[in-house]
């Protein structure tokens, strides 16, 4: 298992997910290029941060690198894809998964810890989880409010694309654990098959206990299935 | 070949909340006497300019690098094209 970690102009959280696939997982991976990457990596990482400046709308420019039909060709071939923050800003503008990120309704950047609740096991983060645990992330955007139309977020239920959603710390779904304004606290998506998934809160910030106020290690879970072959 | 001034907005579907306007609207136009105004939406702007044969064709070439550059994304955003006078 080899993983890319893929960086564009404005990336900086790219060093943050290399020491925890390296140094805490102990999986081989690499900070690559974005117009360098190639498909000899068994899976890919689009990291938080910003690229290209985030002018006219996030994501927007990164989303039309070479990289992007690199990664649509791994995913064809079944290998895992992720993007946190920025990197799910360039999976949604690059129309790999579905939906907008917008603006939070608080106007504001919001940086804090966040509760989640996993809502499909299938994905390449979930596997092997028990639906609706609920896990402590850090969140850290200005635009990150996901929406679909009603239509579209009626088929993303039917086709159970929803991976995570923001909770209170029983798992209840409610406006108060919303941080952003997303459609039904839709904190990540994936893919009809689950090997692409996007998602707000950093797994890589929530990967270590001395990082966390609770001791938690939530997101190393995630990354671990994530990196896992099969 | 002429060149056209193009205005183009992006503006949000109106049924996706814009936090920026409702700010704008309640809290500097209504409580500083402006209480007459409503609906106020924001948006981004960006003016270019377009070598074309005719309005027609420069309003053209912006529909089609609009869509395939994804200067808005159809998902949240209203697009409104405008073609001025040539320059």
């Amino acid at each position: 298992m080899k993983v890319a970690i893929v960086q564009f102009p404005g990336s900086n959280c790219d060093y943050d997910t290399l020491h925890v696939l390296r140094d805490v997982i102990k999986v081989d991976a690499d900070l690559v290029w974005h117009a360098d990457l190639n498909e000899t990596y068994d899976a890919v990482i689009l990291p938080g941060g910003f690229s290209y400046g985030d002018y006219w709308r996030s994501g927007l420019v990164a989303s039309f690198s070479p990289a992007i039909g690199v990664i649509k060709d791994m995913a064809k071939d079944g290998k895992n894809v992720l993007g946190i923050c920025n990197g799910f800003q360039v999976l949604v503008e690059a129309k790999i998964l579905p939906g907008a990120l917008l603006p939070n309704t608080s106007g504001t950047f919001i940086c804090k810890w966040v509760t989640v609740r996993v809502e499909n096991t299938n994905s390449a983060l979930t596997r092997g989880m028990a639906n609706g645990s609920v896990l402590r992330l850090p969140i850290a955007h200005a635009e990150g409010r996901y929406y679909l139309s009603e239509e579209d977020t009626k088929k993303l239920v039917e086709n159970e694309q929803i991976v995570f959603r923001y909770s209170n710390i029983e798992g209840e779904i409610t406006e108060e654990s919303n941080p952003n304004g997303s459609i039904l606290n839709i904190a990540g998506v994936m893919n009809p098959e689950g090997n692409i998934v996007g998602m707000m809160p950093h797994p890589e910030r929530a990967s270590e206990r001395i990082l966390s106020p609770w001791g938690t290690e939530h997101g190393l879970r995630l990354l671990k299935n994530f990196v896992r072959r099969g | 070949m002429n060149e056209y001034t193009v205005e183009v907005i992006v503006e949000y579907k109106p049924t996706a909340s814009d936090p920026a306007g409702e700010t704008i609207e309640r809290d500097l136009m209504h409580k500083n006497g402006y209480s007459m105004v409503s609906n106020v939406r924001t948006g981004n702007y960006m003016r270019m300019k377009i070598k074309a044969k005719s309005p027609d064709e420069a309003r053209n070439i912006a529909e089609r690098l609009c869509n395939e550059l994804r200067i808005f994304n159809p998902v949240a955003h209203k697009l409104t094209i405008r073609v001025g006078d040539q320059n």
